[in-house]
């Protein structure tokens, strides 16, 4: 009775093995529903037909320009946001009367859906990577802002006062005490904006017309082409899961020596 | 007194001299496209009246409130169920963070192929785009659940839909908060889009129209309002949130004094 047997991976439920059953099943469902007749075929493709015309996508050059337009506006936006938000973060959140009088203010201006300044983009940028990165700026900008404010607050007073008794200097306060305690939260802050950038990213070249998979969904839609329309939208998850997973793995490695990543048992 | 006075005071500063700023600093201004603040004011009051806010206001909000609720109530429910349901939950896990990867306003070109461009398509694009947040929310809110407070309450006898109201879902609550949160910036983003895209009436809707026919103050005035709207919802959203989990705030009051 007490000889183990080789556990049945899916009577026990591996996790794994699960979902690729899931996807799997999803999958079928989206083959088989438009075979069958429950959706209309020409709404609602079977995912063989998808998948043929994802790959009638990759071989065109099109979608690659596509792709990196998108890619490039969202690295570009990105960036330009943590970096402000990080810097305004660590200076608004390092003093009190700043931290303060900015308050109501982010907390204004941070519920302002992104998208009401569509058409301040098209007036000011027209259809360039401008009006993506204004939008793409304006939303991430308001993670990393907010993150870096609750690292900053976080800060141990005791090790701060310390700090200052000890003469560090202001630079010395901010690189020793401030910045390691803050950094998680940064993390998390530049995480979050990675993927808001990217729907942001989309959004305005789906509805602006600046050039990238966004605009290329809104070609295939009023084309008529809905596989192609169908590959699309695949791919925008697909990027979406990768920037996840590629945030989440930068922020392991690089907060290794971090408590909250050092208390998580690798699983 | 003076406490309250101060902060008030704090608060209303900066918002205050920016005001002033853009007021003072747009007075002269001849740019086209960045008309003086005080134009922008009167096209404000002129442009939203009630026949307005009849016509394109109240549909937004109502789209708005149907699509948030339906995504609430379906997200909790699934989330609940898949969250319970350790199996399920894996094999689901994979599917639904494929589907909250996509981004949102890229469906609305999707259901409007199933939906038309009537308000059906509008709510359903809500609902499928603000579903996401709550849901896997609620999944980890459910299974974080303490399993010590599920062994009482099963020893006690504490079963079925009792157990569900009195142990899970005050357990989960927080979490759930949090996901609804992140999808009422997520529902409104979507109003606005569904009406970018096909309608004829709506706050989207009118914005974009304003912008087509170079009617620059009022375009601000709309862009204005949505910030104001979008502001309110999350101060309403505050509020409701800090009512219901109140007991969670003192609770970690609590633990951070103690």
């Amino acid at each position: 009775m007490t000889t183990a047997r080789p556990a049945n991976p899916v009577r026990s439920g591996n996790p794994a093995l699960l979902g690729v059953a899931g996807l799997a099943g999803l999958l079928l469902v989206i083959e088989l529903a438009p075979r069958i007749g429950l959706v209309d075929e020409r709404f609602l493709p079977p995912a063989s037909t998808i998948l043929g015309a994802l790959v009638d996508e990759a071989s065109d050059a099109a979608f690659w320009t596509a792709l990196s337009d998108t890619m490039v506006a969202w690295a570009i936006g990105l960036a330009i946001a943590v970096v402000a938000g990080v810097l305004a973060g660590l200076v608004i959140g390092s003093v009190p009367v700043l931290r303060a009088l900015t308050a109501s203010t982010v907390e204004f201006l941070r519920p302002i859906p992104s998208v009401a300044l569509i058409p301040l983009a098209v007036l000011m940028y027209g259809t360039d990577l401008g009006s993506t990165l204004l939008l793409v700026c304006y939303a991430s900008f308001w993670q990393v802002l907010v993150q870096v404010l609750y690292g900053v607050a976080d800060v141990d007073p005791v090790a701060f006062e310390t700090a200052k008794s000890f003469r560090f200097s202001a630079w010395a306060r901010i690189r020793y005490v401030l910045w390691p305690t803050a950094l998680p939260y940064v993390f998390t802050g530049i995480r979050l904006a990675a993927s808001v950038a990217l729907v942001l990213a989309i959004t305005a070249e789906l509805v602006i017309g600046s050039p990238g998979l966004g605009k290329e969904i809104a070609v295939a839609q009023s084309s008529d082409a809905v596989p192609t329309m169908y590959a699309l939208v695949v791919v925008t998850g697909i990027l979406g899961v990768l920037i996840n997973l590629l945030a989440r793995t930068g922020e392991r490695r690089l907060l290794a020596w971090h408590q909250s990543v050092r208390g998580e048992v690798p699983v | 007194m003076v406490t309250i006075a101060k902060r008030v005071g704090l608060a209303v500063a900066l918002p205050l001299v920016l005001f002033v700023g853009w007021y003072v600093f747009s007075a002269g201004s001849t740019n086209f496209y960045a008309p003086p603040l005080s134009k922008i004011l009167t096209a404000f009051g002129d442009t939203w009246q009630t026949e307005r806010l009849k016509a394109d206001v109240l549909p937004s909000l109502l789209r708005l409130f149907a699509g948030y609720l339906l995504a609430a109530l379906i997200g909790i429910g699934l989330g609940v169920a898949i969250g319970l349901n350790r199996r399920l939950r894996a094999t689901m896990e994979p599917v639904l963070e494929f589907f909250r990867a996509i981004p949102p306003p890229v469906l609305v070109p999707v259901i409007m192929l199933f939906a038309g461009i009537g308000n059906g398509m509008k709510v359903t694009v809500i609902v499928f785009g603000c579903i996401w947040p709550i849901l896997l929310n609620t999944v980890e809110g459910v299974r974080a659940v303490d399993s010590v407070v599920l062994d009482t309450a099963r020893s006690y006898g504490v079963n079925g839909p009792a157990r569900l109201t009195h142990v899970v879902l005050p357990s989960a609550s927080p979490q759930i908060a949090a996901g609804l949160r992140q999808a009422l910036s997520i529902a409104i983003i979507l109003m606005v889009i569904s009406e970018m895209f096909a309608a004829s009436n709506g706050l989207g809707f009118t914005i974009v129209q304003f912008q087509r026919s170079f009617a620059i103050p009022e375009m601000w005035s709309g862009i204005i309002l949505l910030g104001l709207l979008g502001f309110m919802l999350s101060l309403l959203f505050r509020l409701a949130e800090r009512r219901v989990l109140r007991w969670y705030e003192g609770l970690r009051a609590a633990q951070r004094a103690g």
